[in-house]
């Protein structure tokens, strides 16, 4: 069954999802950005996007605004990539019901 | 069972993508209320052209500056109140109002908007102003498809109405100031409470 091989396991999960939405339709988000977006904890957000960033999916970059440390993220080609396919196998489970 | 969960994850990722990229707090009835205020400007600029300058204009006569100095305060009128009406329903929303998405809005909606506007004064300058309130209508037009890729997608429809009023008034510089009213006046009252009822009163 080819559709249940595009259900990427590393997304599964929907702050990873909420991760990726945001990252394909903005250049770049950071960190506070994201956590006021999903509304989810330091910890909680910081965990899903090592995950994110050990697939290669988001790339991290860190700099600092002025005194202020400032970690951003952005999408990766390959993370687009999968991103879109994994949309589309859920599209067509939910139409197959 | 599963597939309800997969709905409620891709309405999620829909939500978010939008949430994140556009501002949608803009308020309907700010748009009633600047067309009202053009319409209202509209009729005191007619009123004065043909009471105390015989119907027409002259660009260094006394009449020809106040009715800029209408259009001005048209123009500042308005931002003042879509600033404030957007602030308003944005704290109702609880999002900022000065964020990513509207710093990109403000910016993708300014940038025809003042190339259009130094133009005018450009061409102002060199005593050609028969086309200007054509180009008044064709670059805010621009300025609103451009912007309505970081807003509320229905923004565009006005700009293109816009846009094809100020070609008209390009061909038909005679009627203008009437193509002006309906741009300006009319098309706002009307794409104002359209918004309105379809955003505003949920």
């Amino acid at each position: 069954m080819s559709i249940i091989n595009n259900i990427n396991k590393v997304f599964d999960h929907r702050i990873r999802l909420g991760i990726m939405s945001v990252l394909m339709v903005n250049e770049y988000a950071d960190f506070n950005m994201l956590k006021e977006l999903l509304d989810v904890t330091d910890g909680n957000l910081a965990s899903h996007t090592k995950a994110l960033e050990a697939a290669d999916y988001i790339k991290v970059e860190k700099q600092f605004i002025g005194r202020k440390p400032n970690t951003r993220y952005s999408c990766t080609k390959l993370g687009e990539l999968e991103f879109k396919k994994h949309i589309e196998a859920l599209e067509k489970i939910i139409n197959k019901h | 069972m599963e597939s309800k969960d997969y709905l409620k994850d891709l309405n999620e990722i829909k939500d978010l993508m939008n949430k994140s990229s556009r501002f949608i707090s803009l308020s309907g009835l700010s748009g009633i209320l600047a067309g009202t205020y053009a319409l209202i400007g509209a009729t005191i600029a007619y009123w004065l052209v043909t009471e105390y300058s015989y119907g027409t204009l002259t660009l260094d006569g006394y009449i020809f500056r106040l009715c800029v100095l209408i259009l001005l305060l048209v123009a500042f009128l308005s931002a003042i109140t879509g600033i404030y009406l957007t602030t308003k329903k944005a704290k109702k929303n609880g999002v900022k109002i000065w964020d990513a998405t509207s710093k990109r809005l403000i910016i993708n909606f300014l940038i025809p908007l003042i190339v259009g506007g130094l133009y005018i004064l450009i061409i102002l300058d060199q005593q050609k102003y028969g086309q200007s309130g054509a180009l008044m209508l064709i670059f805010y037009g621009l300025a609103l498809v451009n912007a309505s890729k970081y807003s509320i997608g229905d923004i565009r429809y006005l700009g293109y109405i816009q846009i094809i009023l100020g070609l008209i008034c390009a061909m038909l510089p005679g009627y203008g100031f009437w193509l002006w009213v309906i741009g300006f006046g009319i098309m706002h009252i009307i794409y104002g409470t359209w918004m309105h009822f379809k955003y505003d009163t949920k």
